[in-house]
C-alpha cells in the first residue's frame, strides 16, 4: 500500500479561492489489528484507530468500522500519538550563525550603546517581547521532514534570538499553508541569558543579562501604571506574562540563576535545560520547575593518545558517560520533563539517543509521556494533541515494532490525518539465506541488511562471494550476477510471494531458464571475536559516581562537621593572647569551642599539631574566582545593578585550590572597567556546595567602584574609547551625578508617589543609607583623595580602597576618613598609574592607622597569600603577627565579618588552617583547612582524591576506547577550558552563549 | 690587616636618596681593592655549603673559597674584610628568560620593546634594546638577581637573547654573553577558541612546522656557501646555531611538543634548551636521554588542567632533579624577577633540596646559558658575582640582601622604591 500524497489538502471551509474543480474528500481511515498507544499509559492490542477529516474519531478494541472508511490492516504494527517538540525554531526566519551577532565583529567594532532598531521599542535590542512567531511562521519542507522522520507531529516554534524572544507558536508538521498547521498562535514567552544577534554592548556579561531581566520585570510593572511613555516592547512584555515562560539555560547553574529571578517576580519557568541537570538535582528539584531536556549526548573523545587525552577533563569524560542518564535521574527525583530533539545533529540521532536514555534507566512510558502528554499539556493543547483520544488531531506514527526496540522503524507519520510515508508499509523483508535454483544449478544466496536495503551475495565458500545486483519494485524482483569463472552475467526477473521468489531469466548464453529462490533462514551474525566480550562488558558497565561539584576532586560524599581537637600547635590567635605555643584548639559544631592547653573532649578527632602552626583561615578581599561568564559589565559608566552573587560558579576548581592554600573566604568582585561596577559576593570555600550555600550568611553587601586608567579606557584604541568618562576629571562627575540622582531617587521613593524601581540607583541609595559599602579599585593619590571627598560631601565613607598602591602617599588622609586598604604586596610597573607603587605601601599605611589587607586579584597568587603577607615583613618590617592579620583579621574587619572570622577566638567560626611550617614562610603548606568546622582540605586526603581522579579517568578512557572500537561516534580530544581565570581588567563578552 | 665592619641596615642609604629618585643608582667602578666576606654560611651553588666561610675576591675574580680555619692561598691582609657572621652568601642569582630592561611599564606601548612583529626574526637582538637605566632593574638586583638573560618575544622565531649583568652604564657594558641563543616559540598543538571557550586542536600545526623546517633547511644550505651572492640576514643569524656557538631555546610546554620540537631540531646538531617545560616532568627520561636542558616557567603558577595535581607546578623541579635532567628555575616577566628566588623556595616545600634549589637559580642556569665557566658558583677563578643575605634567600621571611657584588664591584642596592619609601616616611614624621 503506497499512499500518494495529495497536492492539496483541505478541511472544512476555507478562504482561499480554488483554481479548478474542488476536490473535497471526507477522508476516513480505519487502522485495524494494531497495537495502539492511545496515550502514553494506555496500550491496546489488536485495536482499531479511526480518523476522519484529520481528527481522531475513535481508538479502541472492537470498534465499529465506518462503512465509508478506507480500511488498512496494521497487523504487527504499532501506532503511537506522534511526538511534540517544545523547543524548535522550525519555520522561523533563518538565524544568522545560530544566535551570534552578525553585521559586525563584536571584538573589532566600536561599542554600540543604544538600540539601532527603529520604532517605539525598548532601549535594548536583546529584548523583543513584541516578536510573535506565528506572524512570521513559514512551513519549511526540509525542516518538517527531519522532524517527521524522528516521529514528531508538532513543534513549538520560536525565534531563538535574544534575552526576551517573544512568543512561540504551536504548529503541526504538515506540508500545508500556515493557516492550517498553526494549532495555537501564541503559546509561551521565551527567554534566555544570551543576547543573541543584538549588537549592543549591554549586557556583556551573564550578570548583566540577569540584571537586565530583573530591571525589565520592574519596568513592566512601572509601565502598567504610567501614562507618559509609549513603549511597544514593554506593552508586549506585560501581555506575554500570562503565558507559560520558557527559559533556555546553558547549564544547571543557569537554571538556578533563572529560578532565582523567577522567585523574585513570582514566575515558575519552564526550563529548556542543557542535559547536565543530574549534576545538581536536589537544588533543581527545589525550584519546582519543569524541564525540557535535550538528548544531544556528547560523543566519546578520541583518547587513544595519552597526551592528547590529558586535554580532556574528568568532568567532560564523566558527562559523556552520564548524559544519557539525565532523564532517568530526573524522573527518579520526581522532576517533570518533556524531551526535545533540539541540538541533535542528524535526524535519526533522536531515536538512537531516546533508546539510549531508555537503556540508561528511563522507563518507556515515562519517555513516551515526555514526548506526548507532557509537552501537550505544557503547551496548553492537551485537548488537541498528545494522545489519540476522540476529537484530537490525527497526529500519529506507525512503526513496525515497539519504538523502543532496536530494530523498530517508523513507517508512517500521519499529520492532520494525512500520511507522510517514511517507509512503505509493504516494504518487503529481503534479508535472509536463500537457495537459488537456476535451471539445474543451485546457488546459496545471502541477503544481509534490513528491509529492502540489503546486500546480496552468492556464497561460493567461506571467503569467496559473488556480488548480486538486485532491484525490487512492487513485488517484482530483478537479480543479476556473474558466476565465478564466467564472463557473462545471468539476469533474472521474477515475482515475490512472501519470501519465495520465482520467475524467468536468461543465462550468459542468452538461454531462457526458470529460476526460484527459497528462503532457508536468517543470515547468522558472525561469531564475535574473542576479547569482544570484555570490551562489551566495559562498554555496558555501570556509570561512575556523581561528584559534587562535578569536576575532578569533587566529593562523592560531602565532608561533614565533626569535633576536632588540634593539639600542641603554635596558635596564631590574632587576639590579645597573641601567638600561643603548644596550645590546643577545640572545634565543635562548626565553631571554635575552646583555646588553651591540655584540653579534653570526649569523642573528638585529635589532630597532632606538634611542630605545626594553626592560623585563622585566609580571607582574600579581592578575588575573581568562581565567577561564571564575565567579571565586568563595563559597558556603562555605572553597572551598580549587576551582582556577582547571581553568577557564583560552584564548579570552579580554583575553590579547591584555594583550600589547598589555606584560603577559606573570598570576596568575589566585579571588575574595574567602569567607575561604578557591580555588587560583590562573599563566599566561603565550601567545596561541593551549590552557589547559594557557599555565600557567607548575613554578610553586609559591598559594591566595586574603580578609578583611573581602566575606567577611562586607557587601553582602548581611539575608536573604542567612547564611553564617558575619558579622564579623571570625568570620573569625579560620574560619582557626583550618580549620588545626586540616587539622593533624588530616595526622596521620590520616600514620597509615596509612584516610581520606577531602578536597580542601578537602588544600589546608590543603599550606599547613601550605609547599607552597602564600597570597595574601590584605586591607584594614584589624586583620585583616592577625590573619591573620599565625594563621599564626604554625600555623608558616607569609602569603606575600602583596593589595590590602593599609592595609599602610602595619603595614608593619613585615609585614616582620618576611615577608609581601609586592601593592597598587593609588591605588584608594580604593569601600567603607568602603578609606576610609583612600592612594596612598603602596606607598612606605611599601617603605620598611619589604616587597616591594611593584602589581596590577590589572581587565582594563582590567592593560594599563597600567606607568603604575600610575609613580604610585608620583608619590605617595611611589619611585625609577623601583624603581617598575618593582613590576610586574615584585617580583611575580615574591612568586610565587617570580624565578629565571625579572622581570629581564633571561642565562639567564632571554625575557619582555620593547620600549616606545616611558619605561616609566613615560602615553605609552609596548608596541611588541613577547615571551614565551619568541616575539614574541606587535607593534604593526605588530597593524595586519595588524586588516586581516585586517576582511577576514574582510566576507567572512562577504557570505556571510550571500547565505544570507539564498536564504531561509536567520537570527537577529537579537546579541553573544556578551565574556569576562566579572571582579573579585574578582563572584559568578557557574553557572546551568544 | 685592614678590618672594616660594614653595617648596613637593609640597604637604606639615606644620603643618596634625592639622587636615586631622579636617576637611579650609579654603576660601581671596577674592583680595585680585594674583599673577603667572613663568617657567613656560604652556599656555593654547586650543592656545597661551607659554614663560617671565607670568600675572597679581587680584580673581579674569586680568589679563595673556604672555611674560616683553612689557610687561604691569598694574602687576606691586603683585602677588606666584610663581616657577615650569621648571614648567608650566595652566587648571584641568574634570571633566565626575562624581559627585564625591555619593558618599563607594561601597559604603556612606548615603553615596550620586548616583542617585534613578523614571524621569522632570528636576526632580532634583544641586547641593543636593553635599557640599563630602567628603574625596574635596581629593584630586581636588590633581591640578589645579578645577571639576566634578556629574551625577545613575538613571532615564531623571536630573535636572539643576551645575558647581561645588572650594573652598567649602557648595554655594551652590560653584555655578559652577547647573543647567546635564538628563541623559537614552538607552535601550539591545542589552541584556545575564544567563542567556544575550549581548547581545540590547532589545525595549522603541521603547516607551522613545515614552515620552520623550510627555514632551517634553507638556512643550512645557505651557510654551506662560501660567499653568498645575496646576504640573507635571517640565515646569517642562524649561523651560530649550526656552528654550536649559539643555543636554540625552544619555548614550549606540552609533553608532545617538547618531544616533537627536540626531534625536529636535533638533526641539525643544535644545542637545544626547552623553555617553559610545564610538562617536562612527563618526558624527563626523554630529555635526559637526549641531553636536553630545561628552563622552567614560574613554579608559582596554576596547574595546566583542572584534573592536574593542585601542586603540580610546585613539584615539577623536584621531579626533574630526581630524573637527573639539567634544569633551572625561571620566572615570568620583568619586575616580577625580584621574586625569582621564591620560585625555587616554593619547590623546596615539595621535595626539592634547599641547595638543589640554589643550584637551580645559579650554577644550573649558568650551565644552560653557557656561562658556567665564568659564573654560577662560588669557585676560585670565576667572576665575583655574589651577594650576602641576612637569612635564607629562598624564603621571603629572611631574604634581606645586604651586599651584592658584580665582577667584584660592590653595587648600590638602593632603588626607586626605597627612595619613595624614604620620601613619604618623611611626610609622616612629626
Amino acid at each position: 500500500m503506497a499512499l500518494a500524497i495529495l497536492s492539496l489538502w483541505s478541511v472544512a471551509q476555507q478562504t482561499f479561492p480554488q483554481n479548478g474543480v474542488y476536490d473535497e474528500r471526507d477522508k476516513c481511515y480505519a487502522f485495524t489489528n494494531a497495537t495502539i498507544y492511545v496515550s502514553w499509559n494506555q496500550k491496546l492490542e489488536k485495536a482499531t484507530l479511526v480518523i476522519r477529516n484529520g481528527k481522531v474519531e475513535g481508538a479502541g478494541v472492537g470498534l465499529v468500522i465506518p462503512k465509508d472508511a478506507v480500511v488498512l490492516d496494521m497487523k504487527g504494527k504499532y501506532i503511537y500519538p506522534s511526538f511534540i517538540d517544545l523547543y524548535s525554531a522550525y519555520g522561523m526566519p533563518e538565524m544568522r550563525n545560530d544566535g551570534q551577532r552578525q553585521g559586525r565583529n563584536f571584538f573589532n567594532s566600536p561599542p554600540q550603546m543604544l538600540t539601532s532598531k527603529e520604532g517605539a521599542y525598548m532601549w535594548n535590542e536583546a529584548l523583543k517581547p513584541e516578536f510573535r512567531a506565528y506572524e512570521v511562521f513559514k512551513p519549511a519542507d526540509a525542516g518538517a521532514k527531519n522532524y517527521r522522520s524522528s516521529g514528531f507531529g508538532a513543534v513549538l516554534s520560536h525565534n531563538m534570538d535574544g534575552i526576551s524572544r517573544g512568543t512561540s507558536t504551536l504548529v503541526t508538521l504538515g506540508d500545508e499553508p500556515p493557516h492550517s498547521v498553526i494549532v495555537k498562535e501564541q503559546v509561551a514567552h521565551h527567554l534566555s541569558f544570551s543576547k543573541g544577534s543584538s549588537r549592543q554592548n549591554y549586557p556583556s556579561s551573564l550578570m548583566g543579562s540577569i540584571a537586565l531581566l530583573r530591571q525589565t520585570y520592574y519596568d513592566g510593572r512601572w509601565y502598567a501604571t504610567q501614562k507618559g511613555e509609549v513603549n511597544i516592547s514593554l506593552a508586549a512584555w506585560n501581555a506575554v506574562q500570562s503565558l507559560p515562560q520558557i527559559f533556555e539555560v546553558g547549564n544547571k547553574l543557569d537554571a538556578l540563576r533563572a529560578a532565582a529571578i523567577g522567585k523574585e517576580f513570582g514566575v515558575t519557568y519552564l526550563f529548556k535545560g542543557d542535559g547536565d541537570e543530574y549534576q545538581r538535582i536536589a537544588e533543581l528539584k527545589a525550584t519546582g520547575s519543569t524541564f525540557i531536556l535535550p538528548l544531544d549526548f556528547p560523543d566519546a573523545f578520541d583518547v587513544e593518545d595519552p597526551f592528547d587525552a590529558q586535554m580532556v577533563n574528568l568532568a567532560q569524560m564523566k558527562h559523556w558517560e552520564l548524559a544519557p542518564y539525565n532523564a532517568a535521574r530526573l524522573a527518579e527525583a520526581g522532576i517533570p520533563f518533556a524531551l526535545t530533539s533540539h541540538g541533535l545533529k542528524k535526524g535519526d540521532d533522536f531515536m538512537t539517543n531516546l533508546r539510549k536514555a531508555v537503556e540508561s534507566g528511563l522507563a518507556r512510558d515515562a519517555a513516551l509521556k515526555a514526548l506526548t502528554a507532557t509537552p501537550a499539556s505544557l503547551a496548553g493543547v492537551s485537548d488537541k494533541l498528545g494522545s489519540l483520544e476522540k476529537g484530537k488531531i490525527a497526529n500519529f506514527i506507525i512503526a513496525n515494532n515497539d519504538i523502543f526496540e532496536k530494530d523498530a522503524k517508523i513507517y508512517h507519520n500521519w499529520i492532520n490525518g494525512k500520511p507522510y510515508v517514511l517507509k512503505d508499509l509493504d516494504t518487503p523483508e529481503l534479508a535472509g539465506n536463500y537457495e537459488l535454483m537456476i535451471g539445474q544449478t543451485t546457488y546459496q544466496l545471502a541477503a544481509k541488511g534490513d528491509g529492502d536495503k540489503v546486500e546480496m551475495n552468492i556464497v561460493v565458500n567461506d571467503s569467496t562471494n559473488v556480488k548480486v545486483k538486485h532491484q525490487v519494485s512492487n513485488n517484482l524482483i530483478t537479480l543479476s550476477f556473474t558466476p565465478k569463472g564466467d564472463k557473462n552475467a545471468i539476469r533474472l526477473s521474477g515475482s515475490m510471494m512472501e519470501r519465495n521468489w520465482m520467475g524467468k531469466g536468461q543465462n550468459g548464453d542468452g538461454q531462457w531458464v526458470d529460476w526460484k529462490a527459497t528462503y532457508t533462514g536468517p543470515v547468522e551474525a558472525k561469531e564475535e571475536k574473542k576479547g569482544k566480550d570484555d570490551k562489551k562488558a566495559i562498554e555496558k558497565s555501570e556509570p561512575g559516581p556523581l561528584v559534587y561539584p562535578f569536576v575532578a576532586y569533587g566529593w562523592e560524599k560531602k565532608p561533614q562537621q565533626a569535633t576536632y581537637l588540634i593539639r600542641n600547635a603554635t596558635v596564631w590567635t590574632n587576639e590579645k593572647e597573641g601567638i600561643l605555643r603548644g596550645a590546643d584548639v577545640l572545634i565543635q559544631n562548626g565553631k571554635i569551642a575552646q583555646v588553651g592547653q591540655g584540653l579534653k573532649a570526649a569523642g573528638a578527632i585529635e589532630v597532632d599539631g606538634t611542630g605545626k602552626h594553626l592560623t585563622p583561615g585566609i580571607l582574600d578581599e579581592h578575588s575573581h574566582i568562581a565567577i561564571s561568564r564575565g567579571v565586568n559589565e563595563g559597558t556603562q559608566a555605572s553597572s551598580a545593578e549587576v551582582r556577582v552573587g547571581d553568577v557564583v560558579n560552584s564548579e570552579d576548581i580554583n575553590i579547591y585550590r584555594m583550600l589547598s592554600g589555606g584560603v577559606t573566604t573570598s570576596q568575589l568582585l566585579h571588575g574595574s572597567a567602569n567607575p561604578i561596577g557591580g555588587q560583590s559576593a562573599l563566599i566561603k570555600m565550601r567545596w561541593g556546595y551549590a552557589p547559594e550555600a557557599m555565600k557567607f550568611e548575613g554578610a553586609d553587601g559591598f559594591i566595586k567602584f574603580a578609578l583611573g586608567e581602566n575606567v577611562k579606557q586607557s587601553g582602548a584604541s581611539e575608536a573604542f574609547a567612547t564611553r564617558f568618562p575619558q579622564t579623571r576629571m570625568g570620573v569625579e562627575q560620574v560619582y557626583e551625578d550618580y549620588f545626586t540622582r540616587a539622593k533624588e531617587y530616595g526622596a521620590l521613593k520616600r514620597s509615596g508617589k509612584p516610581y520606577r524601581k531602578d536597580l542601578d540607583l537602588e544600589a546608590g541609595l543603599e550606599i547613601l543609607e550605609k547599607k552597602r559599602f564600597i570597595t574601590c579599585h584605586s591607584y594614584v593619590q589624586s583620585e583616592i583623595n577625590m573619591l573620599m571627598k565625594v563621599a564626604e560631601r554625600f555623608g558616607f565613607r569609602i569603606n575600602t580602597f583596593t589595590h590602593i598602591l599609592e595609599g602610602y602617599k595619603v595614608a593619613d588622609v585615609m585614616a582620618k576618613h576611615g577608609a581601609g586598604a586592601s593592597s598587593f604586596s609588591d605588584w608594580w610597573a604593569y601600567k603607568y598609574e602603578v609606576y610609583e607603587a612600592i612594596p612598603y605601601n602596606g607598612a606605611l599605611m599601617r603605620d598611619q592607622g589604616v587597616i591594611v589587607a593584602f589581596n590577590s586579584d589572581d587565582a594563582e597568587m590567592a593560594r599563597r597569600l600567606n607568603q604575600e603577607a610575609g613580604k610585608a615583613v620583608l619590605f617595611g618590617g611589619v611585625p609577623e603577627e601583624e603581617a598575618l592579620k593582613f590576610v586574615t583579621l584585617n580583611p575580615a574587619k574591612l568586610l565587617h565579618v570580624d565578629n565571625r572570622i579572622g581570629s581564633i577566638k571561642v565562639g567564632k567560626d571554625a575557619d582555620v588552617v593547620l600549616w606545616s611550617d611558619h605561616p609566613l614562610s615560602v615553605y609552609a603548606k596548608a596541611d588541613q583547612t577547615f571551614v565551619d568546622g568541616i575539614k574541606f582540605f587535607d593534604r593526605k586526603d588530597d593524595e586519595q582524591l588524586r588516586a581516585s581522579v586517576l582511577a576514574e579517568r582510566t576507567r572512562l578512557v577504557q570505556k571510550m576506547i571500547a565505544a570507539k572500537q564498536k564504531g561509536g561516534p567520537t570527537q577529537s580530544a579537546r579541553g573544556a577550558s578551565q574556569s576562566k581565570e579572571y582579573h579585574c581588567e578582563d572584559v568578557e563578552d557574553e557572546v551568544g552563549r | 690587616m685592614k678590618i672594616t665592619s660594614i653595617l648596613i641596615a637593609a640597604g637604606l642609604m639615606v644620603q643618596t636618596a634625592a639622587l636615586i629618585a631622579q636617576a637611579g643608582p650609579v654603576p660601581a667602578k671596577p674592583q680595585s681593592q680585594g674583599i673577603y666576606i667572613a663568617g657567613a654560611t656560604a652556599h656555593l651553588g654547586n650543592g656545597q655549603v661551607i659554614e663560617n666561610s671565607v670568600i675572597a675576591f679581587d680584580k673581579g675574580k674569586i680568589t679563595f673559597v673556604g672555611a674560616a680555619g683553612q689557610t687561604p692561598r691569598v694574602n687576606l691582609s691586603a683585602y677588606t674584610r666584610v663581616d657577615a657572621a650569621g648571614k648567608h652568601v650566595y652566587p648571584g642569582l641568574i634570571a633566565p628568560n626575562a624581559q627585564l630592561g625591555l619593558v618599563e611599564i607594561e601597559a604603556v606601548r612606548a615603553t615596550r620593546d620586548g616583542s617585534e612583529i613578523g614571524e621569522l626574526n632570528p636576526n632580532i637582538r634583544s641586547l641593543v634594546a636593553y635599557n640599563t637605566d630602567s628603574h625596574v632593574i635596581p629593584t630586581v638586583r636588590s633581591q640578589g638577581i645579578l645577571l639576566a638573560q634578556v629574551v625577545p618575544g613575538g613571532g615564531r622565531i623571536s630573535g636572539q637573547s643576551s645575558v647581561v649583568q645588572l650594573d652598567a652604564w649602557n648595554w655594551e657594558d652590560a653584555a655578559y654573553q652577547t647573543d647567546d641563543g635564538v628563541h623559537l616559540d614552538w607552535p601550539e598543538q591545542f589552541r584556545f577558541n575564544r567563542f567556544s571557550g575550549e581548547l581545540i586542536k590547532n589545525e595549522g600545526y603541521a603547516a607551522s612546522i613545515q614552515e620552520l623546517e623550510m627555514f632551517f633547511k634553507e638556512a643550512q644550505a645557505y651557510i654551506q656557501k662560501a660567499a653568498p651572492e645575496t646576504r640573507n640576514l635571517k640565515f646569517e643569524a642562524a649561523r651560530g646555531l649550526f656552528d654550536g656557538s649559539k643555543r636554540l631555546f625552544i619555548h614550549t610546554n606540552s609533553a608532545k611538543s617538547i618531544q616533537q620540537s627536540v626531534l625536529f631540531a636535533q638533526p641539525y646538531g643544535f644545542k637545544i634548551v626547552i623553555v617553559g617545560g610545564r610538562e617536562s616532568w612527563l618526558v624527563a627520561d626523554f630529555l635526559k636521554a637526549n641531553n636536553v636542558a630545561v628552563i622552567l616557567e614560574s613554579t608559582q603558577s596554576l596547574p595546566a588542567t583542572e584534573d592536574a595535581d593542585v601542586d603540580q607546578p610546585f613539584k615539577t623541579p623536584a621531579l626533574l632533579q630526581k630524573a637527573g635532567v639539567l634544569y633551572c628555575i625561571g620566572h615570568e616577566g620583568f619586575w616580577q624577577q625580584r621574586n625569582l628566588a621564591f620560585q625555587a623556595g616554593q619547590a623546596v616545600g615539595f621535595g626539592l633540596g634547599k641547595e638543589e634549589a640554589i643550584s637551580a637559580l645559579t650554577l644550573n642556569t649558568a650551565k644552560i646559558l653557557g656561562i658556567d665557566a665564568r659564573t654560577g658558583s662560588l669557585e676560585v677563578g670565576k667572576d665575583a658575582n655574589l651577594f650576602v643575605s641576612e637569612g635564607d634567600v629562598l624564603d621571603m621571611r629572611s631574604s634581606v640582601v645586604t651586599q651584592a657584588y658584580i665582577q667584584g664591584r660592590g653595587i648600590d642596592l638602593d632603588n626607586k622604591q626605597k627612595a619613595l619609601y624614604r620620601r613619604f616616611k618623611q611626610r609622616y614624621e612629626k
